[in-house]
């Protein structure tokens, strides 16, 4: 051992010169290394990417990065929210030199994604859903979303006028502020067009639960639902669901309207394929990636379905006059007065919370109309 | 309330719905695992054979357009899961549990990686046969739509009881499953009737899978299975090893697992959590006030290597 630890001083200066070189050089231009070869970006799904729902979402979003000239894009599907998708991340980065990465699923952000961006502090991670807090998180992670209430709300405009017993259903997973934010865009959209409608929510209490999901979509047709919709991951089962008992239906996280020809109204929808491309465009141009992307469907990360069959012309030409102000980004949909399902006043009269407000990405309670509770 | 809606009365008619929709992978596989218990061995694979079950029906209905066509590939799919289960085993000292669960491990994991491309399209339903015609009430109707495969698995229990009490195949089977030496001294080949018993219950089970892809939920896709298979093997024991008890227990899970939405969507939302976890207070609670310190489970096959 003493042997091997004994260094001429010449070899000692040479080594160093040459780290401090290199060090310098990689600092002075990050992208250095990425853009000599392709860049390597790796996308991680929570389930199967053909599952006619939120990874299909993503897949599609990564398909169109697959296209850019100079990407080499990695895909795993089926990764657990546990330390899996660490070990995910990892043989990713090591293994494949991964330096870009988008795992897509809200259980990922913390603790694993953020303990892996720490232990990478050069590499880039990117999380869809999370919240990402200037301090709190490490300045190489970031997180995107949508605010695809906006289309859940002009679904509820479409779902009010198709509606015959003014009742509709709202399949929901687990009551996150994401979850509760589009039941209550929803049914403001739907009460908007008729204040005497309601929306019975059932919380299945998994993202993807398959036979409680056909069980509740049944109970709620049973109670007279005629117009339903989810946010769950695969919204096949539901909308197949609807389809076979003869009611209609609006479609989430992905177009599902060849599942269900007569009944499918519209459908909110999630457009990554823009927000991934520009992320890669400016990882490419070296441009500095913003911590937090927020958008709705002005800036073109959410999308809605085409109309079904089904829809009439007075409800498309409400819901398309909607969707004109939230293009030019002049309309709110929570603009006080608004109360909670338990009767307490939520949003106080003439006080307003913009699309971009974060206080709603804390949202704990249900809007009057709905039918269901948290716990 | 309003035309067209049943408020309370919509949730014992959801349970009764849920009972018949629910229930019919529970009933095959139990029925299934009854059959291959009797003769003294455990199949924990099944989870893994009704998985596969479920992707081979649905991808031969996809194939062919015909869902039938499907049921059968299911059941012949599940038949080489219970014989590859039983050779197995029949080799010396080898633990039927740990088989088990390897099978289950590769089942799903097999229909995982040969179903991804079925993951999408549509593939051809099995007809439901409507016994609501007399109800005015289209929810009454709707819950009535009832599966030929539920008629088939409740005409099966009685049939397999009979057949276990009276027929000479079935004394055979339950001679092996009490004392394989007395089966021995009686001149008959253990191993040859445990593969018969587990490959028939390996082709009910993938039967019952079949209906999940098939009937209700009705599509193909890798959460399909939330246990079910391992639950309907619990239920063997729960049912005592009787095929007609076998049905009732079916029954009562299917129905249970029924009232968590069922509550939720007449508006008693509060402790939504704990309703849904109902089948399996309820499962516990049977067994707890069932069982005895003093004695062994009664109608367990003496054979069985977990009360043995």
């Amino acid at each position: 051992m003493g042997n091997a630890l004994r260094f001429s001083r010449r070899s000692v200066l040479k080594t160093m010169t040459a780290v401090g070189g290199l060090g310098a050089l990689g600092a002075g231009m990050p992208w250095t290394s990425a853009l000599a070869k392709d860049l390597v970006i790796g996308f991680i799904y929570v389930g199967p990417r053909d599952d006619y729902g939120y990874n299909q979402a993503h897949a599609e979003g990564a398909a169109a990065v697959k296209a850019m000239p100079g990407v080499k894009v990695l895909e795993e599907e089926k990764v657990p929210e546990t330390v899996d998708v660490e070990k995910t991340m990892e043989s990713m980065i090591n293994l494949d030199g991964a330096s870009l990465l988008f795992p897509t699923s809200f259980g990922y952000f913390d603790p694993h994604m953020l303990k892996e961006a720490k232990k990478h502090s050069d590499l880039t991670f990117l999380h869809c859903g999370g919240l990402w807090t200037p301090g709190k998180h490490p300045a190489n992670t970031g997180s995107y979303f949508g605010y695809i209430d906006e289309a859940q709300y002009l679904s509820g405009i479409v779902a009010a006028y198709s509606s015959k017993t003014k009742k509709l259903g709202f399949i929901a997973a687990k009551p996150i502020p994401q979850v509760l934010r589009n039941i209550n865009s929803f049914t403001l959209g739907a009460r908007s067009v008729d204040p005497t409608i309601t929306t019975a929510v059932i919380f299945t209490g998994d993202w993807s639960m398959p036979v409680k999901e056909a069980e509740a979509a049944n109970s709620l047709i049973d109670q007279g639902a005629d117009v339903v919709t989810c946010h769950v991951d695969s919204p096949k089962v539901i909308v197949e669901t609807a389809e076979k008992r003869g009611v209609f239906c609006t479609g989430y996280h992905a177009s599902q309207a060849t599942l269900a020809p007569k009944g499918y109204l519209t459908g909110a929808e999630w457009n990554w394929a823009k927000v991934y491309t520009d992320y890669v465009k400016m990882a490419q141009g070296g441009v500095k990636i913003p911590n937090l992307v927020r958008g709705g469907l002005k800036e073109g990360i959410i999308k809605t379905s085409p109309y079904g069959a089904a829809v009439s012309d007075a409800a498309r030409k409400h819901a398309d006059s909607v969707k004109a102000t939230f293009m030019d980004g002049s309309f709110v949909i929570y603009k006080g007065p608004i109360k909670d399902n338990k009767g307490n006043s939520v949003i106080a009269a003439g006080k307003e919370h913009g699309q971009t407000d974060i206080a709603l990405e804390s949202m704990n309670w249900l809007v009057e109309g709905v039918v269901g509770s948290l716990a | 309330m309003d035309d067209g809606s049943l408020g309370w009365w919509g949730v014992p008619l959801a349970v009764l719905a849920g009972a018949i929709r629910i229930s019919t992978p529970f009933l095959f596989v139990s029925l299934g695992e009854c059959l291959t218990e009797k003769s003294g061995r455990i199949n924990l694979g099944l989870e893994g054979t009704l998985v596969m079950g479920a992707m081979t029906a649905y991808a031969v209905s996809y194939g062919s357009g015909d869902p039938w066509l499907g049921v059968l590939a299911a059941g012949l799919a599940g038949t080489a899961f219970g014989a590859l289960h039983a050779s197995i085993c029949g080799l010396e000292r080898v633990n039927d549990i740990a088989v088990g669960i390897a099978l289950m491990l590769l089942g799903t994991g097999l229909a995982f990686f040969l179903g991804k491309p079925f993951i999408q399209p549509q593939a051809p339903q099995l007809p439901a046969i409507s016994f609501g015609w007399w109800s005015g009430s289209a929810q009454v109707r709707s819950a009535l739509q009832v599966n030929a495969l539920f008629l088939v698995g409740l005409a099966l229990a009685p049939l397999l009881l009979w057949g276990l009490r009276n027929t000479r195949w079935g004394m055979v089977l339950r001679i092996v499953g009490e004392s394989a030496e007395a089966a021995r001294a009686m001149g008959y080949k253990i191993n040859q009737v445990r593969l018969l018993a587990t490959a028939c219950g390996g082709f009910l089970a993938g039967v019952g899978g079949s209906f999940l892809s098939l009937h209700y939920p009705g599509s193909w896709n890798e959460r399909l299975s939330s246990g079910q298979g391992i639950t309907a093997v619990a239920l063997v024991i729960f049912a005592r090893w009787d095929p007609m008890l076998c049905v009732w227990a079916s029954l009562l899970f299917g129905g249970a697992s029924a009232l968590g939405p069922a509550l939720q969507s007449v508006g008693v939302t509060q402790g939504y959590y704990l309703f849904n976890a109902a089948p399996y207070v309820l499962t516990l609670a049977i067994m707890i006030a069932t069982s005895s310190s003093r004695h062994r489970l009664a109608g367990a096959p003496a054979e069985l290597s977990v009360t043995r």
